[in-house]
């Protein structure tokens, strides 16, 4: 079922190697996590990793994820920690006795609070909630059932947010119910697969007003069928609710909603374009000779995937291609051909040519301004998608079905662009970058960065947090890698906390310019020291990849010192914590003034500096600001 | 497939299942006389047993195996039936 990775070659002696070598073997055990395992290898790598996160190696990140479920889910924990592996995540997971999810949540002893979950996820059976509601039924009785097991599921969420802070994912119920009518059942208040099926949707309701997240395992059943998830025997022998033939599958489901929420989701879709996005090679076949369009089967297939594509784009996905073609060739058949559906405008990189891909990835990462590890790359052809991730294993290749019809399908089932939200700045996203292009051909046109600076006709518009603006608040402080001295992530609870905490300055900055609205761009959360109240600390400060090189971080830093003054504040504090991804900030605090207070920690590296607001001088930028 | 080709695939799936290749199944063996092999380490040896194998096991029959052999004889029974 997990059937966009590829086979792995010889599991057995690349399970020996790694393991017996010394150096890199949670490296090497990482990228057979990347394969198509069965069950039983799922099991071994699993053992093979070990406690891996004990020892919190280099490079990986430690969740500590509560399963908490009315059936056994033993089965499940291996396959949920290779697909962490999978993504550099390395779960300690925590299970509660069987059954007793309630107790583990509201009993103040539980073990549940040793282990201080990151994330907690209610993995409950639907037998339980609608259980008692008769057959007969009506409409109000059966709305007013669901509307009890929902309240105990918001209260349940409520404690495990209050208790531990912990990011809540609610399961769907999977509708294992038979019918009793028929058909019929649909129109029967009372039959249960009517009452699941009210259930997942009053649930899915109550989560979204809630900020809970959800595993959609329900949607995953009907995808693949009740009997890929569910396994009567299985269930009889072990109580097991989820069939452990699924386990690889549903380790996948929770392990990139969790990465989407730590912002490790894909960002960038690469398409090959023959026999990618249109049958048939534009260099040979010409413009006419090349499958895509209404009237053929073949030629929807291609147009299928370009759709998708486009859908993608809608909901901030960025879209790139990377061909080997000639660059005007490629590009005619964007511009000219009366079938394409992607227009050239859709595109944030396009590079056609006949250099290596491996390198061409490269070039498309480093012109977005995004990290390689947050590109798919989607191709046709078998040898470059093994070239590729032999060479970028950090890129993800979907193992793409023979079959065009199934491209899309394929690339859906991978669920790359895992989303967490999805905000106003999500639509615009696709604009945004396209006026990244006109910025860019305008600044080659500029004679220096000042003048280039001076004629983008910045201004800066800001303000505390305010509760529209929430969500991308929450998403870019989620998401953000590389300007983020602190990778402190919160959730929507610690960031409506910390604007609650007396004295808390909080500003977030919007950038536009003659080419359009940047959206958010920026946000920034000051803590007041406990100790001494004329001194402020840089909790949170991200700024989107998109706006680099713009001198937004000295505006920024101009309004966040005026703003603190007024409040009678001497002095900032920072940390800069650095990772695999923020070295492009390595240099913030110096360049803006701050003054190194403590040498680099053995441990993490983490630097701390101090700014003295009597001394700072506003640094004179090319933004003006408009305030909101 | 021969009962001795089929023990020796079991013996292989159990050993890879405990991490433990001086494991070593006769048609006689028990559960209780390998180490590790609980009740959990069972289902998931079924599980992983079905699905080399290509069979399923009724509930019944999985709940009340003997012994190994009986497994065997089970699965080269399923197969002979194809």
């Amino acid at each position: 079922m997990i059937d966009w990775l590829p086979f792995p070659q010889d599991f057995r002696s690349c399970l020996r190697l790694a393991v017996e070598s010394s150096s890199d073997r949670l490296e090497k055990l990482a990228s057979l996590a990347q394969h198509r395992l069965s069950f039983l290898e799922t099991i071994q790598l699993d053992r093979a990793v070990g406690p891996a996160w004990a020892e919190s190696p280099q490079g990986f990140s430690t969740i500590r994820l509560a399963l908490l479920s009315s059936a056994t889910v033993d089965h499940l924990i291996p396959a949920i920690r290779v697909a962490g592996l999978r993504r550099r995540l390395l779960f300690d997971v925590h299970i509660g006795p069987y059954g007793q999810y309630r107790q583990q949540l509201l009993e103040a002893e539980s073990p549940l609070h040793r282990l201080h979950p990151q994330v907690i996820l209610l993995s409950l059976a639907a037998r339980e909630a609608i259980a008692g509601v008769p057959l007969t039924a009506t409409s109000a009785e059966a709305d007013a059932a669901i509307g009890r097991a929902i309240d105990e599921l918001r209260m349940l969420w409520r404690k495990a947010r209050e208790t531990f802070h912990a990011t809540v994912i609610q399961q769907t119920f999977i509708n294992i119910a038979d019918p009793l009518f028929g058909s019929y059942d649909r129109l029967v208040a009372g039959a249960p697969i009517r009452l699941i099926a009210h259930l997942n949707e009053r649930m899915s309701d109550a989560a979204a007003e809630d900020g809970v997240l959800v595993l959609d395992i329900a949607r995953a059943s009907e995808r693949d069928g009740l009997d890929a998830w569910f396994d009567m025997t299985r269930w009889l022998q072990a109580k097991m609710e989820i069939a452990p033939h699924a386990a690889p599958h549903y380790g996948d489901f929770l392990a990139r909603v969790v990465a989407a929420q730590l912002g490790l989701s894909k960002k960038c879709l690469v398409l090959d374009l023959d026999n990618t996005l249109w049958g048939g090679v534009i260099g040979d076949d010409g413009p006419e000779g090349i499958i895509l369009g209404e009237g053929t089967g073949a030629g929807e297939a291609y147009l299928a995937l370009q759709r998708y594509a486009k859908q993608l784009r809608e909901r901030g996905v960025i879209l790139a291609i990377c061909s080997k073609n000639n660059s005007a060739t490629a590009e005619a058949v964007f511009r000219d051909h009366p079938e394409m559906l992607l227009k050239l405008t859709d595109i944030a990189a396009f590079v056609a040519n006949w250099e290596d891909k491996a390198d061409n990835l490269r070039r498309i990462a480093e012109q977005l301004n995004i990290g390689i590890d947050s590109l798919v790359f989607v191709d046709d052809n078998p040898a470059e998608r093994a070239r590729i991730r032999q060479s970028l294993p950090m890129v993800a290749v979907p193992e793409l079905p023979a079959d065009a019809a199934q491209y899309v399908r394929c690339l859906a089932d991978a669920g790359y662009f895992e989303s967490v939200a999805f905000t106003a700045d999500d639509s615009l996203r696709g604009e945004q970058y396209s006026a990244n292009a006109s910025r860019e051909a305008f600044l080659n046109t500029s004679q220096t960065m000042d003048d280039y600076l001076n004629g983008l006709g910045m201004s800066v518009s800001f303000g505390p947090f305010n509760n529209v603006d929430l969500p991308r608040i929450v998403q870019l402080i989620g998401k953000t890698n590389q300007f983020n001295p602190t990778t402190r992530r919160h959730s929507p609870e610690d960031v409506a906390t910390l604007v609650a905490t007396d004295r808390c300055i909080t500003l977030q900055f919007r950038l536009l310019d003659r080419f359009g609205d940047n959206g958010l761009v920026s946000v920034m959360i000051l803590v007041p020291d406990p100790q001494s109240p004329d001194l402020v600390e840089i909790d949170t400060w991200v700024m989107s990849c998109r706006v680099f090189g713009r001198q937004l971080e000295k505006e920024a830093m101009n309004i966040a010192v005026e703003t603190a003054r007024r409040m009678g504040v001497r002095a900032f504090r920072a940390d800069y914590i650095p990772t695999p991804k923020n070295g492009v900030i390595k240099e913030l605090y110096p360049t803006l003034g701050f003054e190194l207070a403590q040498e680099a920690a053995p441990d993490d590296g983490a630097t701390r500096w101090y700014l003295y607001l009597p001394d700072y001088v506003p640094f004179s930028t090319h933004i003006v600001r408009k305030q909101e | 497939m021969t009962e001795q080709d089929i023990l020796s695939g079991l013996t292989r799936i159990l050993r890879d299942l405990l991490s433990d290749d001086s494991i070593v199944l006769t048609m006689e063996t028990k559960r209780d006389e390998v180490a590790n092999w609980d009740s959990f380490a069972y289902v998931n040896f079924i599980v992983a047993v079905e699905s080399e194998f290509g069979v399923k096991f009724r509930v019944a029959e999985v709940e009340s195996f003997e012994n190994v052999g009986a497994i065997v004889r089970r699965i080269g029974i399923i197969l002979s039936t194809r």
